[in-house]
């Protein structure tokens, strides 16, 4: 390739036709355009004329430039132009080492590297040197092959989750030791760590060196902590540049079952930090659920780290003295505290000495006063191993001795004798409310609603101690939530009960927040290699490079102390390891770890992945000229006169459209054409059963209705739709026509989702089952079965027969009787207010309330109504002129129906004209 | 032709064309009322021409006793002469008449063609006999002749330009040319002479394409004529229009000199006017020479 102004050419040979230009030029401008051929009978009177020499048509300076530039850009096209043409590099000979970091901290960039490698990899071919590779993370001897042996086995190379260690180093060192001069291509993840340098040493013995790294930062995130009820990350950059943010997202299984990122929160880098910090606040519900948390946007083991014990559900033992109270679930002690917990933790039931070697991580003990020794011991011993006592006061406690002269070992303060009521029957003052929580409680911040009231409780004795271990007090200062720290435990006493006998304070939702508060804060202990001493971890899911998770399959158990104390590597992966019921992660970095990047000697050339890619310009040039001749087409036929003459007109409008018009196609969808034929005019809409039969009915009888309400009213609908309930929508209509079969679908959740709303939003449905004749209303018969059916999942309100004053019968016509084909009584509306009373002298009862949202019978009025193409009935009704009677009185009623959609309650508001006439002076 | 198949093929697609023809042609004849065609003077014939008295050497069949009856006067009643004309047509059937400038007007051809057949259908009507100039197809009265006439129609001439037909024409007779006169103007010449030598009058027709009287024609062109005889190529057709309109209009002019010269009147039509005003033309213009010729 030859470069020329930074710009390279495959064949530049080619270019020297550029000097063919100018004679390209003076023969163009010889010749001139070509001739039309026309067939034209005159040419008998043109014989003999002669043109003017003046006038010879030469052939435009400016079209000859607009030739010459097309054939230039052909030319220099074909010649195969290259941007940014790849720079040459010192050739070399000899082996060609090929040293991969392959850490995590390289796998988001994985890819690029292999492209690298690759392009690397085809010029060592093509130079005709050896290649080995030597992978620091799994260090081997380097065989030196050629170059085409290691293309088909460079898929095959994987970061490793871990860094090169000093005896990976070392195994390195020992590996090249046998091995002749060598150059060195050392593709480096950009991440400085331990026995580098010396490897660099050893590899600058042997020949040259040079480094290749990618320009983008390296992140990586630090284990989860977890304090005052929020979760705490850090995440990590090697390079510290300017402010950025970065997302965090904490994965987990959605209540399904399925991974999903359950949260994200953005860490923000300040300017010039190499480190950010984001907390979490999630409802432990969800906490509990999350399995890892990742960087955004980087795959790399990393980026993401596992969550271990420390985040799974609280086990809540909870302990009460009167446990034969049957029956009397809300007086239980436990019951409120037990609907507080159930969904955040795992209660264990069971006396305390059952509970203990469960180890939960909270015991609850209500009104519990004393202890026997035998159950005192260990649980002191608990509580001081990091378990959590929560005791609720109560009768029994304020009844008791306990903690009254010295302060119990189970007590966090010493308690007065009897306790106080404030605010009862027999007492003087108000019921006590809360302060506002302190700075230093675990409940700072929560909000304390006005109707928590204390009206007993067991009061503390001053104590020199009593200041600090208040973490909630009354209005007058009284102490009622106390805490002392015991060990690695703390003991809590609430000086109020669990019920709402004291105080109203467990049926707020402060009761919920504050246990939560001290759930959460009572984590798990964090594991230290003492504490592990002497068990074996086995690992269960171990993380590779890219930070994924798999099976750790047969992979051997490892000792505790070392599982914490140990490095990872390829004897101790990350990953998930687990002991008994423990579960432990242990992740690529440490609570502690930092990044560092790599700094290379100046004696090393450091080249970047992402050079910017090899760009040809050919087809660019080569479409130019085409366009140039495009443009060159359109102008010789406008010189030549053929452009705009009338016979080809036409053709030229066709090219200019093609060369300059876009098409739009505007394609009017199903849906809008749904919409418009629905909206443009009113349109009653029935069902689609599924049954062709009953569809045709009911859409003739809507038809039959629409024709009448036209004749009769001023309602003038148009010709009338079918609905089909899961695709179209429903608001387009004032009322649904909903004939009932026994084996039509049942509608999908989505379509009674829309089918609530268009109830709740004014619609009315009228149910027809269609079996008057034979049943009466109600689950008798299969139709009405599954009008039950289809009709449970629906919004509808209580309902009644008609009463003889709705309004249904007197909104156009009025009518006692609903008839269809069948003269059924049973039509029922939604049940009218039962305080609407009629009122002395007025003919029907006060009822200003909506439109009833269904209307249900089975006297199948669209087969009453149903008129054929003709415009005559569809179908007879009962008998001679009875029957006409009953039709007329069918098609009376679905007018009113439509009418009372239409209008609402405006005929129950007629009750008020005599009054409002009255008021008129009329 | 000896192709049986290949002779019905093409009698199969003239019979299309013809009915087209004759349809276009009855259609225009029909809107031109026929008005009196007497010879103005008394002859045989079917209509009352006058009275006169009878004079010596009238046959006595020929009194007219109802009127001699009114008086002492005996009349002969006399007849209008009422003769039949012969008319011949000649249209150019020429490639050059095969030309249209655009698709929606008609080419040249088919409005002589249609001229002429219209023509001939209304003199039929009137009594007359049409024919051909030449010998084809010599004058007759009577329907099947317009048949006759619509099938010569419909012959192609494969020359460029076609001279004008004068061989074999009947003296005193009446003669139609419709033509576009591209062709040499010597042709045409000789045929009038030719005509005025045998006391023959009658019209010529110069059927003429809008864009053959526009020039509407820029850059470097190559004309060729239809049937590629002759060609002329210019470097700016623009610049020939004026030459061009100044041929075209010398050549009308000779036309009509020619036409003065020997009685015949000269008119010319373009395809984009309607056929119903060149038949009009054709018609009076026919009638009033006819009527002078009569005199």
């Amino acid at each position: 390739m030859m470069v020329l102004g930074g710009i390279g050419f495959t064949a530049p040979w080619l270019l020297l036709a550029l000097a063919a230009l100018p004679v390209l030029w003076l023969v163009l401008r010889a010749v001139p355009p070509a001739p039309v051929k026309r067939r034209f009978p005159g040419v008998a009177l043109l014989l003999g004329l002669k043109d003017d020499e003046s006038v010879s048509d030469r052939t435009p300076w400016w079209l000859l430039l607009l030739r010459t530039l097309a054939v230039a850009a052909i030319i220099l096209g074909l010649a195969g132009p290259v941007l940014n043409p790849e720079a040459e590099q010192a050739e070399g000979s000899g082996p060609l080492l090929f040293v991969l970091d392959g850490t995590w901290a390289g796998a988001t960039r994985w890819s690029q590297q292999q492209e690298t490698i690759e392009a690397q990899l085809t010029r060592a071919g093509r130079l005709g040197r050896p290649v080995g590779f030597l992978t620091l993370t799994r260090p081997e001897t380097p065989v030196f092959q050629s170059a085409d042996v290691w293309q088909t086995r460079l898929a095959g190379l994987r970061p490793a989750p871990w860094q090169p260690g000093a005896d990976m180093i070392a195994t390195a060192t020992e590996a090249l030791s046998g091995s002749g001069d060598f150059d060195t291509l050392w593709f480096s993840d950009s991440l400085e760590y331990e026995g580098r340098d010396a490897m660099l040493d050893v590899l600058q013995a042997r020949g040259s060196v040079e480094a290749y790294q990618t320009a983008a930062n390296v992140f990586a995130i630090l284990p989860a902590t977890y304090a005052d009820g929020a979760v705490n990350l850090r995440v990590l950059r090697a390079v510290s540049g300017p402010a950025r943010d970065i997302m965090v997202q904490a994965q987990g299984r959605d209540p399904a079952g399925n991974a999903r990122i359950l949260a994200a929160a953005p860490a923000r880098f300040e300017e010039g930090a190499a480190q950010a910090d984001v907390s979490l606040v999630l409802p432990s519900e969800l906490r509990a659920r999350i399995t890892r948390f990742d960087v955004a946007g980087q795959r790399s083991a990393g980026a993401s780290t596992l969550t271990d014990d420390g985040l799974r559900r609280r086990e809540v033992a909870l302990i009460s003295a009167r446990e034969n109270r049957e029956g009397l679930e809300l007086l239980s002690p436990l019951h409120y505290i037990e609907q507080a917990l159930a969904p955040t933790a795992d209660l264990i039931d069971g006396t305390l000495t059952d509970v203990l070697p469960a180890n939960p991580d909270v015991i609850v003990l209500a009104d519990i006063a004393t202890l026997s020794p035998a159950e005192a011991a260990p649980l002191s011993e608990w509580i001081e191993g990091g378990g959590m006592l929560v005791r609720f006061a109560g009768p029994r406690i304020a009844a008791s001795d306990i903690s009254r002269i010295d302060e119990d070992p189970l007590m966090p303060v010493r308690l007065r004798a009897g306790g106080r009521s404030v605010g009862g029957a027999m007492s003087w003052g108000e019921p006590k409310t809360l302060s506002a929580f302190s700075n230093g409680s675990p409940f700072y911040g929560l909000h304390i609603p006005d109707d928590v009231t204390v009206s007993a409780q067991v009061v503390a004795q001053p104590d020199p101690t009593l200041a600090e271990r208040v973490i909630a007090s009354l209005g007058d200062g009284t102490p009622l939530v106390t805490r002392k720290n015991v060990g690695q435990g703390q003991i809590v006493l609430f000086h109020v009960t669990a019920t709402a006998e004291w105080s109203t304070l467990p049926l707020s939702g402060l009761f919920v927040e504050m246990l939560e508060r001290l759930a959460v804060s009572s984590s798990a202990a964090s594991a230290d290699a003492g504490a592990l001493e002497g068990t074996v971890w086995t690992p269960q899911r171990v993380l590779d490079g890219f930070g994924a998770l798999s099976d750790a399959g047969t992979l051997p158990g490892v000792d505790g102390p070392a599982l914490v104390t140990q490095p990872v590597g390829p004897a101790l992966p990350p990953g998930l390891y687990a002991s008994g019921e423990r579960r432990l992660a242990r992740n690529v970095l440490g609570a502690d770890a930092t990044l560092a990047p790599v700094v290379w000697p100046l004696d090393v050339p450091v080249r970047g992945m992402a050079v910017a890619p090899e760009q040809p310009v050919a087809g660019w040039l080569l479409s130019l000229a085409i366009l140039l001749l495009l443009a060159d087409v359109v102008v010789s036929l406008s010189l030549s006169g053929r452009l705009l003459s009338r016979s080809n007109a036409s053709a030229s409008v066709v090219l200019a459209a093609m060369l300059l018009a876009t098409p739009q196609a505007e394609a009017q969808t199903a849906e809008e054409t749904f919409a418009l034929s629905a909206t443009t005019e009113l349109v009653l809409a029935h069902v689609i059963t599924g049954d062709p039969k009953v569809d045709e009915i009911a859409k003739a009888g809507l038809m039959g209705l629409s024709d009448t309400l036209f004749f009769r009213t001023s309602v003038e609908p148009s010709n009338p739709l079918s609905v089909n309930l899961e695709t179209d929508e429903l608001a387009f209509f004032p009322i649904l026509y909903w004939p009932v079969t026994p084996n039509q679908p049942t509608p999908s959740a989505e379509a009674y989702v829309k089918l609530n709303d268009y109830l709740r939003s004014g619609g009315l449905i009228l149910f027809d089952t269609r079996d008057g004749d034979v049943a009466d209303f109600g689950a008798s018969s299969p139709n009405g079965r599954k009008l039950q059916q289809l009709a449970a999942p629906l919004d509808i309100p209580a309902l009644e027969p008609v009463p003889a004053d709705h309004v249904l019968t007197r909104t156009f016509y009025l009518l006692q009787d609903f008839p269809g084909r069948h003269n059924a009584r049973d039509v029922w509306v939604e049940a009218a207010d039962p305080g609407a009373e009629q009122i002395e002298g007025m003919p029907f009862r006060n009822l200003n309330d909506g439109v009833t949202p269904v209307v249900i019978g089975g006297n199948d009025w669209a087969a009453a109504w149903a008129v054929n193409s003709g415009g005559g009935p569809m179908l007879p009704v009962g008998r001679g002129y009875s029957g006409e009677r009953q039709r007329e009185i069918a098609y009376r009623f679905g007018v009113n129906l439509v009418m009372h959609v239409l209008t609402g309650n405006y005929k129950s508001d007629q009750v008020h004209v005599p009054a409002l006439l009255d008021r008129l002076g009329q | 032709m000896n192709d049986p198949l290949a002779l019905r093929a093409s009698a199969e697609k003239e019979a299309a064309r013809l009915p087209a023809l004759l349809a276009r042609a009855e259609h225009l004849a029909g809107a031109v009322l026929l008005g009196a065609h007497g010879r103005r003077r008394a002859g045989t014939g079917d209509d009352f021409w006058q009275y006169r008295p009878a004079q010596i050497g009238d046959s006595r069949r020929t009194i007219d006793y109802r009127r001699s009856a009114m008086g002492d006067t005996e009349f002969v009643r006399e007849r209008e002469w009422q003769i039949a004309q012969s008319v011949m047509l000649w249209v150019d059937q020429g490639a050059s008449m095969r030309f249209a400038s655009s698709d929606a007007l008609p080419d040249k051809i088919g409005r002589a063609r249609t001229l002429g057949l219209a023509l001939a259908i209304l003199l039929n009507r009137g009594g007359e006999c049409v024919g051909l100039t030449g010998t084809a197809l010599p004058p007759r009265a009577g329907r099947p002749q317009i048949m006759a006439l619509a099938e010569m129609f419909c012959r192609d001439d494969t020359a460029d330009y076609a001279p004008p037909e004068h061989r074999a024409m009947i003296p005193h007779a009446r003669a139609v040319f419709i033509s576009d006169f591209m062709g040499d103007i010597d042709g045409v010449r000789l045929a009038l002479t030719k005509a005025a030598d045998r006391g023959v009058r009658g019209v010529l027709c110069h059927v003429l394409d809008p864009s053959e009287e526009a020039f509407p024609f820029t850059g470097r062109t190559i004309f060729q004529s239809m049937g590629g005889t002759l060609s002329h190529e210019t470097l700016k057709a623009n610049d020939l229009r004026d030459r061009y309109l100044q041929r075209l209009a010398e050549r009308k002019a000779e036309l009509a000199s020619l036409c003065t010269l020997t009685g015949w009147r000269y008119g010319v039509h373009h395809t984009d006017a309607s056929a119903q005003a060149g038949l009009l033309w054709l018609y009076g213009a026919l009638d009033a020479r006819g009527a002078g010729v009569a005199a």
